[in-house]
């Protein structure tokens, strides 16, 4: 088990730099600004297939999530404080490290928080909505889950909308960059998660890093831990677990948090890498898209929905689906789950035309 | 509030709320026979008025959303023949994403189809302006009509589930599959009604609500949402009182506005579902006893 995990890690690792050194000879390095947004919805991706494959809970309000990082991150870091720099509470809050001045585009002078003091505080606050929807809907039996958190994707998109501090139909632009290695380290530029080119294969960098390390983190907390045994257990027979005294509601509880903060990062991440966020990423039709990047990938497949998150997001960044992007990932989605269920690599095999194949032992 | 006001507000809640009924009942009746919530629901409302917007400007209005209830119900049989019905032991979250599905292939082909404008059908009686006084109320002629339509939906139902062999059958069907399929019931067909019945419910109510708050492509979800929400607080399943919760929402909703801004009506609905949910989970009218009992 372990030997293939290595075995595959080491697999994405060397074609990750592998896609990066053919895009830099060719000559088509751009190609790497949208793989680096595709592998930050790839990590969203995984934090929903943690749910839907292992406490068997769908949502259908990711998009809310990642807006919350997004939006909560792209705020703070955005709103000049300066007009209140006297204010006690504004000054205390700067001698503790936590606010910066930097100039944006047009010049001006801005005082806000810092990408990680608001990058935190965007995940922290993901996490607590995550749990004041989940405590009461996961109690139940039967999937109130999914219109619940149809319900706050909802809310959030008409939050984003409606409210001018987000920008409303505009969303928030002119994110400053997160800067991760200050220049005072060691010496030469600072190192930063922002759209700037000069930035590109560092950022494409930084984003499977994340990626990746939160895949490791996921699949070591599903075989290794306390709560990952207790959710394959929920996942093979709920009434199963809770005979051998799982606590199941907390158990889903849990991964559905932990879906959140996922989903919150990649949107804080993104955020500073797109240098802004817009009510469109808020959608209820986001969220379904990332359900169906998890169905297609396999539902229990971390790797799986790694794979087809990344690919088809790369895809429909591209616009290679053009008008029918949206209908594109409902087709996938009844596709998936009409004839293969199980994700790509496990085709429902009473299906004829599976017949038609060589005949395999099973 | 002048009472003038107050009885505004009311008439608008319970017009809305009528509308929420009958897309809650429209999910209960599939709740019952499969156990799954049908998220394509919303969807068959926004098709009904879609189609009957189209047909009406070449057919007689009566024909026109006769015509539109008929096609919405042969694509909700459609649906449940070419998605559901031939699954093999399908499991619940299978068949939910399922329709999550088909409701985003139905709104894309109704975008392809008609567009991002948003259209309306024709008052059925009068103009926008035509209102009836009833002393301190005005009423708009609609509103009559959408409350007549809903009411007999809502009795027709009543006395097909009640006095019909066909309606007793899907009873037994909903109450417990394997003994109605002992008894010679083919519960294949009930669900296939179930979806025929959903969806030409869901028709009628799209057109009876076009005139007063329009059709757009993708006007299905937040109506799907409520009819959820009413389906919820009635408790899943209860038919009756999905009525009455439909109208409590719906009064609910319309007083809202005096308190929070219009942007956020939705966000009643979905706060109401989540306090339901916290408090008393199966609902203001169902028991936790009957629901223990339940399968799904």
């Amino acid at each position: 088990m372990l030997g293939q995990i290595r075995t595959r890690l080491g697999a994405v690792v060397a074609s990750v730099v592998l896609l990066q050194l053919l895009t830099t000879f060719t000559g088509t390095e751009y190609y790497l600004t949208q793989l680096t947004m595709s592998a930050y919805y790839g990590l969203l991706v995984i934090g929903l297939c943690a749910l839907m494959g292992y406490a068997g809970q769908i949502s259908i309000g990711h998009a809310g999530f990642f807006a919350i990082g997004g939006y909560l991150s792209a705020l703070l870091t955005t709103y000049n404080l300066t007009p209140h720099a006297e204010n006690s509470a504004i000054a205390l809050l700067n001698q503790a490290g936590l606010l910066f001045t930097w100039e944006n585009l047009y010049g001006e002078s801005l005082l806000t928080f810092t990408p990680w003091a608001a990058a935190l505080a965007a995940l922290v606050c993901a996490a607590l909505v995550a749990l004041l929807v989940g405590i009461p809907v996961l109690k139940l039996r039967g999937h109130y889950l999914a219109m619940a958190t149809l319900g706050f994707g909802t809310i959030i998109y008409r939050m984003a909308l409606a409210l001018p501090i987000l920008g409303e139909a505009d969303g928030i632009a002119d994110v400053p960059g997160f800067i991760l290695i200050p220049a005072s380290l060691f010496g030469g530029e600072a190192l930063m998660i922002s759209g700037e080119g000069d930035f590109r294969i560092f950022n494409y960098y930084v984003a499977w890093a994340v990626v990746l390390a939160g895949l490791v983190l996921l699949m070591n907390l599903m075989t290794r831990s306390r709560s990952g045994r207790a959710l394959r257990a929920l996942h093979s027979s709920e009434e199963a677990a809770e005979a051998c005294g799982v606590n199941t509601s907390r158990a889903k509880l849990q991964v559905f948090v932990l879906s959140a903060v996922y989903a919150a990062l990649a949107g804080v991440l993104l955020t500073h890498f797109k240098g802004g966020i817009g009510p469109e990423e808020a959608t209820v039709m986001k969220s379904v898209r990332y359900v169906a990047l998890v169905a297609v990938g396999g539902m229990t497949s971390l790797w799986g929905t790694l794979f087809m998150g990344v690919g088809l997001s790369f895809l429909s960044l591209r616009g290679v689906f053009g008008s029918y992007d949206d209908a594109v990932f409902g087709l996938i989605l009844l596709a998936v789950m009409l004839f293969a269920p199980g994700g790509l690599s496990q085709l429902n095999s009473h299906i004829p035309w599976r017949r038609l194949l060589p005949y395999r032992r099973a | 509030m002048s009472p003038e006001l107050f009885f505004q507000y009311l008439v608008a809640g319970i017009t809305y709320g009528a509308v929420y009924a009958v897309v809650a009942i429209g999910f209960n009746i599939i709740y019952n026979s499969t156990g799954i919530i049908n998220f394509a629901q919303g969807e068959f409302v926004m098709l009904g008025g879609m189609i009957a917007i189209t047909f009406a400007q070449w057919l007689p209005l009566f024909w026109a959303i006769s015509a539109a209830v008929a096609i919405t119900m042969l694509i909700g049989a459609l649906m449940e023949l070419c998605c559901i019905r031939w699954l093999r032991n399908p499991g619940i979250l299978q068949m939910l994403i399922i329709t999550i599905g088909v409701s985003i292939l139905l709104r894309e082909a109704a975008l392809h189809i008609w567009g991002e404008g948003i259209r309306s059908l024709p008052y059925f009686y009068g103009d926008a302006i035509t209102a009836w006084t009833f002393g301190p109320v005005r009423l708009s002629p609609q509103v009559i009509w959408v409350l007549l339509a809903c009411g007999c939906i809502v009795l027709a139902l009543q006395a097909f589930f009640n006095r019909s062999a066909l309606g007793r059958e899907m009873r037994a069907c909903a109450v417990n599959r394997t003994a109605a399929s002992l008894c010679g019931i083919k519960t294949h067909n009930m669900v296939t009604l179930s979806f025929v019945l959903s969806a030409g419910m869901g028709a009628m109510a799209g057109c009876m609500i076009s005139p007063i708050t329009y059709t757009q492509y993708d006007s299905g979800a937040s109506l799907a949402l409520k009819g959820f929400t009413a389906a919820i607080i009635g408790g899943l399943g209860n038919s009756m009182a999905a009525v009455a919760a439909g109208l409590l929402l719906g009064i609910l909703e319309a007083f809202s506005i005096t308190v929070v801004p219009l942007a956020f009506q939705d966000a009643v609905a979905v706060t109401l579902l989540l306090l339901i949910l916290f408090i008393k989970p199966h609902g203001l009218f169902g028991s936790s006893e009957a629901a223990r009992l339940k399968a799904f």
